[in-house]
């Protein structure tokens, strides 16, 4: 018998507590979180070999430019000879470091649903209409304050197959470089107040509150164009180290 | 450290369309007659392939510099698709989607100064992604401080194996009995 979602509402309550009562501070998931299916066989069980080598090679990472974007790879609204259906919005924010800093002439990359919920992808199985006029994915390098902005759709809710109506909230899907490989980050973007949020166990991977709060973006009039799209902010800060030697070059 | 990180989320399994791009595994100019080429599988706790795994590459180039360049992804000013790496300026950044089976291949040139290539991992139900490194064979593993400070066991699966001239086959093990060492930079 599939597992239903009071099943695995009670598995997402569970780990919760667990993680409150650890009294620690996790602000990423556990790699092995149960409600989340598939992550059962996909987790290491040995801890993580430790490097604390200020040479390593991970402390510095790729660079991006000007060849590897054109400006209308962060419009995904003008993709194809067409208009897409949907909410049209704005998704800016800053890219920055755990210092503060900003990550600067880095590249920002999205995925995302179209507005019925379904991707242009042949494993999609989901009976929502596709869009010819969208496909969804989109890249950016970020300015000198690190900021990186998107013209696109709002994301429907889509169905997976965790367990019996399992449902995801609409999300943008963002793959963020900083300037070392440590600071490498993927990662989903919320909107604020989506009633699928207590549901998902892949939002609640995220155990700590504060922690997961920071995944919503924040619905801000200002950014809306007049008779054209809404605006959302969403600032994202790279965890991981960086060499210092970095921080005087870029 | 003064701000809190976002935390890291499930790359899913739709990424295929957005993530991996033509020529991203071709890290060595075309034509090098350096290039090595490393292959390898990824699977899970069962064994089982993981045919929705991106693995990225991060590495020195020949001579040592790690500053990298940008054009991995060089994209058409005309179509806006995809023009592909200019077969001249080594970047040091590949990315490979793996296949149904689970299998992958990158081609590359041998790092400068280190024995090693540096790896991401990124899967449907990995929730944040995993490092870990393919230390090519040689003198030069020998002394190098991360293989030192690990058990021979664990020690091997870290170590590509030459399977022909310039061919290295490396197994990235998600879980299991010869579970992959994954690392944690701090
Ligand atoms: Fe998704």
């Amino acid at each position: 018998m599939p597992l239903t979602q009071p099943d695995i509402s009670r598995e997402i309550a569970q780990e919760h507590e667990a993680y409150i009562s650890s009294g620690a501070v996790r602000h990423h998931p556990s790699r092995g979180y149960a409600p989340y299916r598939s992550t059962v066989l996909r987790h290491p069980r040995q801890p993580l070999a430790v490097v604390q080598d200020p040479e390593a090679v991970e402390l510095s990472g790729p660079a991006f430019g000007i060849t590897d974007v054109t400006a209308l790879d962060a419009d995904l609204t003008r993709q194809h000879p067409g208009e897409p259906l949907g909410e049209r919005i704005t998704v800016t924010g800053r890219v920055l470091d755990r210092s503060g800093r900003p990550v600067r002439g880095q590249l920002v990359e999205i995925w995302q649903a179209n507005a019925s919920g379904r991707y242009a992808h042949q494993g999609d199985q989901h009976p929502a209409p596709l869009d010819p006029h969208f496909t969804g994915a989109g890249r950016c390098l970020t300015d000198d304050q690190g900021r990186y902005s998107f013209t696109t759709v709002k994301p429907g809710a889509y169905p997976w197959r965790n367990h019996a109506n399992a449902w995801r909230p609409a999300h943008i899907h963002f793959s963020l470089f900083g300037t070392a490989f440590t600071q490498r980050l993927v990662t989903q973007m919320y909107f604020p107040g989506d009633p699928l949020f207590a549901y998902d166990p892949i939002l609640q991977s995220v155990t700590d509150d504060e922690a997961r709060e920071r995944l919503v973006a924040r619905y801000e009039h200002e950014l809306s164009c007049p008779e054209q799209s809404l605006g959302y902010r969403w600032d994202i800060v790279l965890d991981g180290p960086a060499a210092t030697w970095i921080e005087e070059g870029r | 450290m003064t701000l809190l990180p976002t935390p890291s989320q499930t790359v899913g399994p739709f990424y295929g369309y957005a993530l991996p791009f033509p020529g991203g595994p071709e890290i060595a100019p075309a034509g090098h007659p350096g290039t090595l080429t490393v292959h390898g599988r990824v699977v899970d706790g069962a064994g089982e392939p993981v045919p929705d795994a991106v693995l990225e590459f991060w590495q020195p180039a020949p001579d040592g510099s790690r500053t990298g360049a940008p054009g991995s992804m060089r994209r058409d000013q005309v179509t806006g698709g995809h023009l592909g790496r200019d077969g001249v300026t080594f970047t040091g950044f590949g990315r490979a989607a793996t296949d149904a089976d689970g299998r992958w291949a990158v081609r590359t040139l041998p790092p400068g100064g280190v024995p090693y290539l540096s790896v991401c991992v990124f899967a449907r139900g990995l929730l944040h992604h995993l490092y870990t490194r393919i230390y090519l064979p040689g003198d030069s593993t020998g002394s190098d401080p991360l293989l030192a400070s690990l058990d021979p066991d664990r020690r091997r699966t870290l170590v590509a194996a030459e399977t022909a001239p310039r061919t290295y086959r490396f197994d990235i093990r998600l879980q299991g009995a010869e579970e992959t060492v994954f690392l944690d930079f701090r």
